[in-house]
């Protein structure tokens, strides 16, 4: 407890950066969470290089062969269906993952925060539509609402990840009101109004720098999440399409190989989605507490 | 508490309204004709024209609507596209297996989630603190579709112990009562259909409870260890209790409250849930309906399950509202 009270007088002496950024390093977990991320990022970026083969390149005489612990060399962790090498994938599939779930945070992110600030700092009947809209979206769990985006948005990646971003955005919208209503209220708000600014400049220069920070930490609370709904979406194939590398994706025929006894199809793309998601949960969480302990009731 | 429950119905049937508007206008922006997809490609003009005739497609939308609302009233969806039947009728049948499904999930989720909870809470800092809070990160990062494939692996290609899917085997039949089949299959004392009925619930529960189960342990956790410090507690250990009686009577009564919240919460989101796990295991849910009327483009179906399950995950949260008061007496609606 004094800790917490020693380090909050440091706010007021060091910079808001350099005293998250010291936060985040002592956090172990979220170390661990920024590695992985890193990882995947690079793995993302440079996939076209590591990657030993051509993620979508079918090679029908190869196909459904075991990997590295039968000895296989060629294909470390074996080959689906249609012959094509399922580590060459996951490594393609890093990369429509991991920007499918950052994009789609980003478009969840502007519409509710959008949302969020006009409904806060307009009030009256704005903000009576904005909330009561809010209230309809959550009274559906996410990815069924998703689904019905995506069968009115039609399938594919991008209509995914747009329908994804609308599913977060009542959340976001919620959090940022309410921040918004704090800030609306405060004395330099109230000064800029006097000397005649005007909303837009008020809402730029004032409001929006003091909510910016539950923004981020919801942003990358929510990166992971949003890479589970669109492997979600991949898997119910309205996702993804093939013959496109996602991880969602890539388990929607599992099933039937498992009966097979060809495990390897099925397995490693869930864990290439379990440690992305870990990550971007473990580096969230850590910022979360870096940036702002108090935010930990609403997240 | 009577006119606390009106009011929250009354709310209930708004904010049932306002989906179904929002609903009706998403369906109604899907492009393409429905009056084309219903009479086939090579139609002629006056079939077409016909078909939007008899389906009221050439009515202005918000006469469409006020009819459709007309007889969902009633309690009439209209007909599926793809099967022609009664939509409220399907959805009827195949809810008490999602519910079933739910319920047990949750036991499941709920029964270990608050043990381990507590458990973690008491002995804070310790081992099994650790590893519990560890594996529950796990739980709510994992992806429940991958899980439920995982569990089938191990547990009934590997071992061979349980069911891949499905309800019940074909050898047995439950004679309808509740609909619940382990309900029904007890009440008439067919105990061969009960365990297999059990059998087949268990992989699917598990998937469908991981995440949840997570969750709860981590609320668990917290609003213990919130209790825990107060002053009563305090008391209660200084009258000499026995700590089995602080954390079981006093510690966790009040822990229970944002336990519950959570619980609630979780459970009306298991509705969404279903739709992956009961993919999986071919279970004969709203879940797997409302993919084949996605598959299907069967817009009807959709807006009419759409529609039944907010209802559903409206009745939770007013059931969650009203268990508070049972529980916490300061608490008056």
């Amino acid at each position: 407890m004094e800790e917490e009270i020693v380090e909050e007088g440091k706010v007021y002496t060091e910079s808001f950066l350099v005293e998250s950024i010291r936060s985040l390093k002592r956090n172990r977990s979220a170390l661990v969470g920024l590695t992985i991320v890193i990882f995947l990022i690079f793995v993302a970026i440079f996939a076209k290089a590591i990657s030993p083969h051509n993620p979508i390149e079918q090679n029908l005489y190869d196909n459904l062969k075991p990997g590295f612990w039968a000895g296989n060399s060629k294909n470390l962790l074996g080959t689906d269906e249609f012959g094509r090498d399922i580590l060459s994938r996951l490594i393609y599939g890093a990369r429509v993952s991991v920007s499918t779930g950052i994009i789609a945070v980003v478009i969840g992110v502007l519409l509710g925060s959008l949302a969020g600030i006009c409904s806060g700092y307009f009030g009256g009947w704005i903000d009576n539509l904005l909330m009561r809209l809010t209230d309809i979206m959550f009274s559906l769990p996410s990815i069924l609402l998703a689904i019905v985006i995506v069968s009115v948005l039609g399938r594919g990646l991008s209509k995914a990840m747009i329908a994804i971003g609308i599913t977060y955005a009542p959340q976001i919208a919620r959090v940022v009101r309410s921040e918004t209503l704090t800030v609306k209220n405060s004395e330099y708000i109230e000064s800029a109004r006097a000397i005649g600014a005007p909303n837009k400049r008020i809402i730029r220069v004032h409001v929006l720098p003091n909510v910016l920070s539950v923004i981020i930490v919801y942003t990358t609370l929510s990166i992971g999440s949003a890479i589970l709904d669109a492997a979600a979406l991949g898997f119910l194939g309205l996702g993804a399409q093939p013959p496109t590398a996602e991880w969602g994706a890539m388990l929607a025929n599992s099933n039937h190989y498992i009966t097979g006894g060809y495990w390897w199809v099925a397995t490693f793309p869930g864990v290439a989605i379990l440690i992305s998601v870990l990550g971007f949960n473990l580096l969230g969480d850590g910022l979360r507490d870096a940036i702002d302990p108090r935010l930990r009731k609403k997240f | 508490m009577k006119s606390y429950i009106i009011k929250r119905l009354l709310n209930i049937l708004i904010m049932l309204f306002a989906v179904s508007i929002i609903i009706f206008l998403l369906v109604r922006l899907i492009p393409g004709d429905p009056a084309r997809t219903m009479a086939g490609e090579h139609a002629s003009k006056e079939i077409l024209e016909e078909m939007r005739k008899k389906w009221g497609l050439n009515k202005p939308l918000w006469e469409q609507y006020l009819i459709w609302l007309k007889y969902a009233m009633r309690g009439d969806f209209g007909r599926s596209i793809l099967t022609h039947e009664s939509i409220l009728t399907e959805i009827l049948e195949r809810f008490p297996n999602t519910l079933e499904l739910s319920l047990f999930a949750m036991l499941f989720a709920s029964t270990i989630g608050i043990t381990t909870g507590i458990i973690s809470a008491v002995k804070r800092y310790t081992l099994f603190d650790y590893i519990s809070m560890f594996l529950a990160l796990f739980g709510v990062s994992m992806p429940i579709f991958w899980l439920g494939i995982m569990l089938v692996l191990l547990f009934s290609i590997k071992l061979n112990l349980l069911p891949t899917g499905g309800r019940l085997s074909v050898f047995y039949s439950i004679k309808p009562i509740t609909h619940l089949y382990l309900i029904d299959s007890l009440i008439t004392l067919n105990f061969g259909a009960f365990l297999d009925t059990l059998k087949h619930l268990i992989l699917p529960s598990v998937a469908l409870g991981t995440i949840p189960m997570a969750f709860i342990a981590r609320i668990t956790r917290s609003s213990m260890l919130n209790v825990i410090s107060q002053d009563y507690i305090r008391t209660a250990r200084a009258k000499g209790l026995t700590e089995k009686t602080v954390i079981m009577k006093h510690a966790l009564r009040n822990a229970l409250i944002p336990i519950l919240t959570s619980a609630g919460t979780e459970f009306a989101m298991l509705m969404g849930g279903a739709v992956l796990t009961e993919t999986i295991f071919s279970w004969p849910g709203l879940g797997t309906y409302i993919v084949q009327a996605v598959n299907a483009r069967d817009y009807p179906a959709i807006q009419g399950a759409v529609i039944f399950v907010a209802f559903i995950v409206a009745l939770v949260n007013l059931f969650v509202d009203i268990l508070y008061a049972y529980i916490d007496p300061r608490i008056h609606y």
